[in-house]
This record gives C-alpha cells, sequence and structure tokens, in this order.
C-alpha cells in the first residue's frame, strides 16, 4: 500500500546513505556470523581439548587393554582399565531406552498427528513436552527411592538394574522421538493422505502402509536423537543404573546393574585429576571422546537421513 | 605528611583486618561435612564477623583444594597420600593434620536379615565375590547384593585399606572387589540401598546407622562409639582436618581447629555420631 508521497520519493540514494547503508549491512552480518561462530568454535574447542587429554591415555596404556578388557580398577595397584564391561553397560542401557521409547515415542507421535481430534492434540502435546522439562536428578531419584524398590518387590534381586534405567532414560528420550516424529509426519503431505485415502484405504492402512514409510526417515532421526539423549545422560545412570562394571550374564541381562561412560566420568572426576596418577585422569577423557564421536556419528546419520526424507517428500 | 602516612597505614590495617579475619573456607570429606558445617554454626555463632564456609566435594578434592590455596582446612576421611603431600611440597604447602574426631565403619544389612554377625574375613569374602549367598552366613537363601562407595570417596579407601588388604604369609594382599558390586555416590544412598533391599550389605559411616537399617557385629564387637574409640572394633579410622603448616597461634583457622578439644567441640561431634577423640 504506498501512499502517494512514498512514490514521490527519489528511489536513488545519495552516496553517503548508500555507504552508510553498506556499511550497517556489511557490520549486521559480521555480528551474526559472529555470533553464530562462537557456537560452531566451541564445539570445535571441546573436540580439541577433549582430545588432547584423551591421547595421552592410549600413549601411556595403549588400546587393547581399554577395548578389550572387563577389569576396572581404577584406584587399585596395580591399576587396570579395561573399559569393555563399561561400553557394553552404556550400550545395553541405550538398547534398552530405545526400546523403550521408539515404539512408544511413535506410536505417540501418530496418535497425535493422525488419530486425535485437535483440541486434544493441542492439550497432549504440551504434556509431553514437559516431560524433557523435569530435571535429570527428579528422575534419578524418582528411579532410585520408587522405581528400585518395586522393582524388587516384583521379583528382581536388586532393584538398581539396567531395566530400571532403561526405562527412565526411554522416558526421558520420549519429548524428543515425540515431538521430531511428529514433525516429520505432518512433513507428509495433504496429497498422500488424501490420495490415499481416495484409492479406498481405510485410517488404518492410510497411516501404516502410506504415512509411516513416507515419515520413515524422519522417525528414524527422531529415535536416534533419542538415543543420543539416553546415551548421554548422566545423573540417572549414576543414582540408579548400580554402577557395577561388570558385562551382565548373559549380556541381555537387564535384571543386573551394570556401569556407564558417563556415570563412570562424572563419578571418578573427583579423585582423577593430575595430582593422583595422570592414565586415571586421561581415562575418563578417552571415554569422553568415545562419547563424543559415537554421538558425533549419530548426529550426522540422523542429519543425513533427514535430508533423504527431505528430498524424497519434494517428490522423486 | 605524617597525617597522609598514618591514614594510609590505617586504611591498609582496615583492609588486612577485614579480608584476613572475614572468611574461612573449608572443602572436602563428605564424611567429615557434618562435624564441619556444626562447627562452623557455633564458630559464627561466636564469632558473628567471621563467615565460615564448608564445601563438600570428597577428600581427595579437599586435598587437591589445600593444594592449589583454594581453601584454608581441607577435611580428609583419611590420611594425605603420597603423591598428594608431593603435589603439597611442589607448591610450596606443608600440611599437617588434626584428629578431630574417630569414625567406625559400620556394616549394615536390610532389618529383615537374620544375620548378625561377621568377622573381617568374612565381610572380605564378600566384597571379594568369594561368599555370594546369605545362606554361606547363616541367613535365607538369597544372592547377596553389594553395595560399595565409589571409589572416589575417603569411605571406600579405609574399608579398601582396613577390610580388603590383608597379610597372607607376612604378606600384604588387596583383594579386589568384585565387579558386581553397586556403586554409590554417598553414604545416605548406601543407607537407602539397604532400606530398600533385603538382600544388600553396605558399609556407611557410624554415624548413618539409624533404625531403618541393622548394623552387624564384627569380630564380636558392636560399632558403638566407646568400641571405636577405644579401638577395640575393627573398621575404625581417625577423621582429619589438614592446613597449611600449624596454623598461627590465635588466628580463626587455629581457633577452628581447636574447637574439637573443647567440652563443646566433642558434644557437637558427639551429637553427629562421631566419636570424639577426647575423654571428658
Amino acid at each position: 500500500m504506498g501512499t502517494p508521497r512514498s512514490s514521490r520519493q527519489s528511489l536513488v540514494m545519495s552516496a553517503r546513505a548508500n555507504l552508510a547503508a553498506a556499511l550497517s549491512r556489511w557490520l549486521g552480518n559480521g555480528l551474526l556470523l559472529a555470533i553464530t561462530s562462537v557456537a560452531a568454535i566451541g564445539v570445535l574447542f571441546i573436540l580439541f581439548f577433549i582430545a588432547r587429554d584423551a591421547v595421552p591415555f592410549f600413549q601411556l596404556r595403549g588400546f587393547k587393554e581399554f577395548f578389550t578388557s572387563t577389569h576396572w580398577y581404577p584406584s587399585q595397584e596395580p591399576v587396570e582399565f579395561g573399559a569393555l564391561s563399561i561400553f557394553v553397560g552404556s550400550g545395553l542401557v541405550t538398547l534398552g531406552a530405545a526400546l523403550v521409547a521408539a515404539p512408544l515415542g511413535v506410536a505417540a507421535a501418530l496418535c497425535l498427528s493422525d488419530v486425535l481430534p485437535f483440541g486434544v492434540r493441542q492439550a497432549v502435546k504440551p504434556v509431553i513436552e514437559m516431560l524433557a522439562a523435569i530435571p535429570s536428578v527428579a528422575y534419578g531419584f524418582f528411579a532410585l527411592v520408587v522405581f528400585a524398590p518395586w522393582l524388587q518387590r516384583l521379583g528382581a534381586i536388586t532393584g538398581t538394574n539396567a531395566l530400571n534405567v532403561s526405562i527412565i532414560l526411554g522416558i526421558m528420550a520420549l519429548p524428543t522421538v515425540v515431538s521430531v516424529s511428529e514433525d516429520a509426519l505432518q512433513a507428509v503431505g495433504r496429497e498422500l493422505r488424501e490420495g490415499s485415502y481416495a484409492l479406498g484405504a481405510t485410517r488404518a492402512e492410510t497411516l501404516l502402509r502410506t504415512i509411516v514409510p513416507a515419515a520413515s526417515s524422519g522417525i528414524l532421526a527422531a529415535v536416534l536423537l533419542g538415543i543420543m539423549r539416553a546415551l548421554g545422560e548422566t545423573m540417572v545412570v549414576w543414582m540408579a543404573s548400580g554402577n557395577a562394571a561388570q558385562i551382565p550374564d548373559p549380556w541381555f541381562n537387564f535384571l543386573e546393574p551394570v556401569r556407564t561412560l558417563t556415570a563412570t566420568i562424572a563419578g571418578d572426576m573427583g579423585e582423577a585429576d593430575h595430582v593422583t596418577g595422570s592414565a586415571r585422569y586421561h581415562v575418563l577423557f578417552a571415554m569422553g571422546l568415545c562419547l563424543l564421536l559415537f554421538c558425533f556419528a549419530c548426529n550426522l546419520i540422523s542429519e543425513w537421513v533427514v535430508s533423504i526424507q527431505r528430498r524424497k517428500l519434494k517428490g522423486e | 605528611m605524617k597525617w597522609f602516612t598514618m591514614a594510609v597505614c590505617a586504611a591498609l590495617m582496615a583492609a588486612t583486618t577485614v579480608t584476613a579475619e572475614e572468611k574461612l573456607v573449608l572443602d572436602g570429606s563428605t564424611t567429615v561435612g557434618p562435624i564441619a558445617k556444626a562447627f562452623a554454626e557455633y564458630y559464627m555463632s561466636m564469632n558473628p564477623d567471621v563467615n565460615v564456609t564448608v564445601s563438600e566435594s570428597g577428600s581427595g578434592n579437599g586435598a587437591k583444594s589445600l593444594i592449589h590455596g583454594t581453601c584454608d582446612i581441607a577435611n580428609l576421611s583419611r590420611f594425605m597420600k603420597d603423591n598428594e603431600f608431593t603435589a603439597a611440597a611442589e607448591a610450596g604447602v606443608m600440611p599437617v593434620a588434626h584428629v578431630v574426631a574417630m569414625d567406625g565403619i559400620a556394616m549394615v544389612v536390610h532389618p529383615s536379615n537374620p544375620v548378625k554377625e561377621l568377622t573381617v574375613a568374612q565381610v572380605r569374602d564378600i566384597y571379594a565375590g568369594k561368599i555370594t549367598n546369605w545362606s554361606d552366613l547363616g541367613g535365607p537363601d538369597r544372592d547377596i547384593v553389594v553395595v560399595s562407595r565409589d571409589t572416589n570417596s575417603g569411605t571406600y579407601e579405609t574399608f579398601y585399606n582396613l577390610v580388603m588388604t590383608h597379610k597372607v604369609d607376612g604378606e600384604k594382599v588387596k583383594e579386589k572387589i568384585q565387579s558386581g558390586a553397586e556403586y554409590v555416590g554417598s553414604n545416605g544412598a548406601a543407607r537407602q540401598r539397604v532400606q530398600s533391599t533385603p538382600a544388600a550389605i553396605a558399609y556407611v559411616g557410624l554415624g548413618f546407622v539409624d533404625r531403618t537399617v541393622k548394623d552387624l557385629t564384627i569380630e564380636g564387637v558392636d560399632a558403638t562409639p566407646e568400641s571405636v574409640a577405644s579401638g577395640r572394633y575393627a573398621i575404625a579410622r581417625p577423621l582429619f582436618m589438614f592446613t597449611n603448616g600449624y596454623p598461627k597461634l590465635g588466628s580463626h583457622v587455629h581457633a577452628f581447629t581447636t574447637i574439637h578439644l573443647s567440652p563443646k567441640g566433642q558434644e557437637i561431634v558427639e551429637e553427629i555420631g562421631f566419636v570424639p577423640v577426647t575423654k571428658y
């Protein structure tokens, strides 16, 4: 809506105004670039400093013991840094959390995006997202004080075990899985849904045969993000996993206590300074580096998967 | 000029008295923490111009703080280690130990557990994984859930030195704690695990034993203040406060590290569940 006055103004700017505009644009862009690079550089710095402190461990102790031995006695004489059981513990707990979070989260997302009426959805979604707002120490306290005795009453010898932590971590990962996979389901266009109905498919068939396959890469990305959430969680596992550095027998026995990478780093950090033995200090950074690289890989895969979906939905 | 010099001197004195007297920083063991906190409360009520802060970051961190000069008094539930002394000497810090109280480590089990007494050797075998069922100890047929403090804690260190280390044919043998043992981050958490787990056994500081758990007799001696103070109870240890050199007489650090020698200090130590070093 151009008023007569503005249309009468000259379109050509004076040289000075032109320079000022260019300068301010330049400054603005520079500032934004600087702010953005703070985050990016921060990540690089973290990677650099963790790697710098992790490398001495491998120089001191080599790779074999760390990745293949299950003897974790960092404060003993002679020290042993076999972290295999801790890797297995982290993997087991993450697997358990994924088994809890993936089906529940995807089902909830389907329900939210395609089944529930709009009004209900508006009420339910914030409640699910509120799960993400509960501090992890509160989850841990619940796991230790309420959930563990309850599992024992159901017959587990000890309540602080892989199952306990898996379920709690699964619940903690739910909001991530639900909201990312719901976004993916929403991104499946109306045309696909209507096309499916037009071909005579029922709602269930449309959901499971058309929408879910179309959104599958987004759903996979959601699950991967949830897995990263579970893998990186520290407080809950430190409080409720039992922290026993052992591989359960058999390996999928979720009723035995396990120890994870994150809990080991958190629990051993206090004593493990330069002052009290350097290998013990650096081994924690080696664990941190492994965690970081794994999460990095997960992140890359989920980015890649999402980009595939975007291309697919554009129509190929 | 004379007035000016005097004014500067006065200002300097005021500044030094303010900075030197206002703050007393303590850091270290979670076991000694409650004693330090109670002492701090008492001391601040006596000296309102002094601000005492007590952090509980573990014995190792306490020693570290003293070496780095970030605390005045380090609370340790064990004696300083060789490498900590070396690091301190390199940093120009001369750690001096003050024994403020005695602590017994009690073995606790669920109240429903019929087992009443153990020997130190039996406790060692349980933690080493050689005894795995309560039926071997006269209890029900149930696998033992072994709960230990994290390796970062002074309580672990003491338990490890007093129980897991023993002499076989005159040679020191250090038994490993079995890999199936669960690790918890505090005395309170250890007690909580035992309260809620019928098959569990854990070790906690004497001050943490209450009615919700049952403490076991070790070598026929019950863990009581008397048996700990007299040295009859097997799993007992002194608790330390470390300062950089012996504190200057009359300083706040000196006053603080001698509270435990006063009747009031002994009362405080006893109230929290530890054992005073001096009999009164």
